[in-house]
């Protein structure tokens, strides 16, 4: 629909601009409209140290919204952020406190866990044909009900490792926190499994028409089961990250991450029925939201205000640029 | 085929999340040391009865193959404003009754305006407005608080002749007045069309538009029938997130326990009720047990992710392995 209805204007456009999708170039506007109207709000807001802080925050929901995206190429959704955060969280304190050899793998222990509910997520749907939504759902809750009996319905004591703590706030080179740069990394690789492997073409044929690629040859639920547990590992992964931010799990951490990750990638222009979209605009979303979400809080606004906000913001732009063509 | 082959066939489900629901009953109230009197019947129908609303308003959604992730919200919103409306006289407390079931009303119709008419997926959209109803019921209530017409609430979830629980004669007449009409209506087989197959529903010509309007709108209805009765068991309002959560989640585990089929076009609102009765006793169960309430969510966790992976059983009658893929 988009390339018919701007095809005549953008075709006077430099090259650079015409191959740009619509969407993200509406995140990114977003974004500077946002920044503009800070500004006028508090100096400070342009200045290179707030933003350093903000692309920190980001990141953690940038690493979760990368996991996010990969599933929802595929045309599925993975509902079972919150716990799968939580989880990755109190597993890695937990591993943490079992001697120097629980401290070593207290990551890949929590990464191990967030896998490992991805991984009965990708096999319910991809072998057992559960419609995502609904099996992530059942996942999240048998997560939380684990969560509930191994932590008492407390906040578990066990406080993040060393290791956790570096990754989260630490600085390996000066002036750009580690958390920036991890989430830097991810998103590269995530590039580069996108455009330039097999793998990441396939997701986005699975993503388009199942059924096609299914007979051209690909085993199509493999893929989904691979994409389902990258997607579990990495949400437990920014949970792992976000337990060294505050130096502690706690029990509803990953509940502020479900609608803001699929937010994220669905305001960066990816089609939630899958099969279009690109790195570059989840990279905007994430931005966006983390902006938006600082600048209501910088305007002490009330959290029952910022969930209006919110929602009401997510519903706009989605109609500004998410719209189902119309049918017939 | 006769006709009450084909009647059965239709109704399978419900038979099925009815026979469930019996069997579970039994062994609970057999095990329950009070054993079956009205006591322990008007307790296990009050906890019910609300899943029993909430469950029937995702089931008329999930019938034109949509999800309502916003009616544990909903819930809460009505429940939250129906701790300040729903007290005073006689005539202040109906009107404050027709406000909170006009807000439900609304808030379905504002999510059914959205996805139908918006052309956005029901999932994200209802994720977001639920959000939104959220916020609202935060701000009326910051703080749990606020009362109720107790004369009313006491009606309502007491017993009838000191035998009957109210709330499941109140369930039975939401079922006749708002159930019935509907799921017997041209609206009502357009939704059901609409579910089963888009396409084939609009070449016939059948108001699919309409219908899943209609569906949507009285899904927020009946949400706010069971916010109405959560004020009427617990005299307060409260704008708990996990509570609004798990009533979601909930309610999606007693639509497929109750036969509903999350593709769409097949089910009752009838069998989410047993489904949803179902679930709250299996619930119980823990309780009569003795098991640490704990592991309560554990449990209900993993009967929903039994319930949910049921389902694949359809797998083995697939014979073209094409159609795995819909």
């Amino acid at each position: 629909m988009s390339e018919t209805t701007i095809g005549g204007i953008a075709g006077r456009m430099p090259k650079f601009v015409r191959r740009a999708d619509p969407a993200v170039l509406t995140a990114f506007a977003c974004i500077v409209l946002l920044l503009f109207v800070g500004s006028l709000y508090s100096r400070s807001f342009l200045s290179p140290e707030y933003l350093l802080q903000q692309l920190k925050v980001a990141s953690f929901l940038g690493v979760i919204a990368t996991g996010m995206m990969l599933v929802i190429l595929l045309g599925q959704i993975d509902l079972s952020v919150p716990w799968s955060v939580a989880a990755g969280a109190m597993m890695a304190c937990a591993a943490a406190a079992y001697g120097p050899v629980g401290v070593a793998l207290a990551i890949p222990f929590g990464i191990f866990c967030g896998v490992a509910i991805g991984v009965v997520n990708g096999i319910g749907v991809a072998y057992l044909r559960i419609p995502s939504m609904i099996i992530t759902l059942a996942t999240n809750a048998v997560a939380q009900g684990l969560m509930v009996v191994y932590t008492g319905g407390f906040s578990p004591q066990d406080s993040a490792t060393r290791a956790m703590r570096y990754l989260a706030t630490g600085f390996a080179i000066p002036g750009v926190p580690n958390a920036v740069v991890i989430w830097a990394l991810i998103g590269a690789a995530m590039v580069f499994v996108l455009t330039r492997t097999g793998f990441g073409r396939t997701v986005y044929g699975i993503g388009n028409r199942e059924r096609a690629a299914y007979l051209s040859g690909i085993d199509t639920r493999r893929v989904v089961l691979i994409a389902f547990a990258v997607s579990g590992g990495l949400s437990a992964f920014g949970g792992v990250l976000l337990a060294g931010y505050a130096s502690k799990a706690a029990q509803s951490m990953g509940d502020a991450y479900l609608l803001p990750s699929i937010a994220a990638v669905v305001l960066g222009g990816t089609s939630i029925l899958g099969g279009r979209g690109s790195y570059l605009g989840t990279v905007a979303g994430v931005i966006l939201i983390t902006l938006l979400q600082s600048i209501l809080s910088v305007m002490q606004m009330p959290e029952a205000g910022r969930q209006i906000i919110y929602g009401v913001v997510i519903v706009a732009m989605l109609l500004l640029y998410g719209r189902a063509p119309a049918s017939r | 085929m006769k006709d009450w082959r084909y009647w059965l066939a239709e109704q399978r489900g419900t038979l099925l999340a009815f026979g469930i629901f019996i069997v579970m009953f039994t062994i609970y109230t057999s095990n329950h040391p009070a054993g079956f009197t009205a006591n322990v019947v008007q307790t296990a129908s009050n906890k019910g009865v609300l899943l029993a609303f909430v469950a029937m308003a995702q089931t008329l959604v999930v019938i034109t193959a949509g999800i309502d992730l916003s009616v544990g919200m909903i819930f809460l919103l009505t429940n939250c404003l129906a701790s300040w409306l729903v007290i005073g006289t006689g005539i202040e407390t109906a009107f404050g009754v027709v406000a909170v079931l006009g807000t439900g009303l609304l808030c379905g119709a504002i999510n059914g305006a959205i996805v139908i008419y918006g052309r956005l997926q029901p999932i994200v959209t209802t994720i977001a407005t639920g959000a939104v109803y959220f916020g609202i019921a935060l701000l009326l209530r910051p703080f749990p608080g606020g009362s109720v017409n107790e004369d009313l609430a006491d009606a309502l979830t007491g017993r009838l002749f000191g035998v009957v629980p109210a709330s499941l004669v109140a369930l039975l007449a939401v079922v006749l007045v708002v159930w019935m009409p509907f799921s017997r209506s041209v609206l009502g087989r357009a939704a059901y069309a609409a579910g089963s197959s888009e396409m084939a529903a609009y070449m016939s010509g059948v108001p699919i538009r309409r219908g899943k309007f209609a569906a949507y709108a009285l899904a927020g209805l009946l949400a706010a029938i069971g916010g109405l009765f959560l004020t009427f068991f617990t005299y307060t309002g409260e704008a708990a997130y996990a509570s609004g959560n798990a009533y979601t989640l909930f309610s999606i585990a007693a639509v497929v326990l109750g036969g509903v089929s999350l593709f769409g076009g097949k089910g009752s609102a009838i069998g989410a009720i047993f489904g949803a009765l179902a679930f709250r006793t299996i619930g119980d169960l823990l309780f009569v047990f003795d098991f640490d309430p704990l592991w309560q969510p554990l449990f209900q966790g993993v009967i929903l992710l039994i319930a949910v992976s049921l389902g694949a059983f359809a797998l083995f009658r697939v014979r073209n392995r094409l159609e795995w893929f819909l």
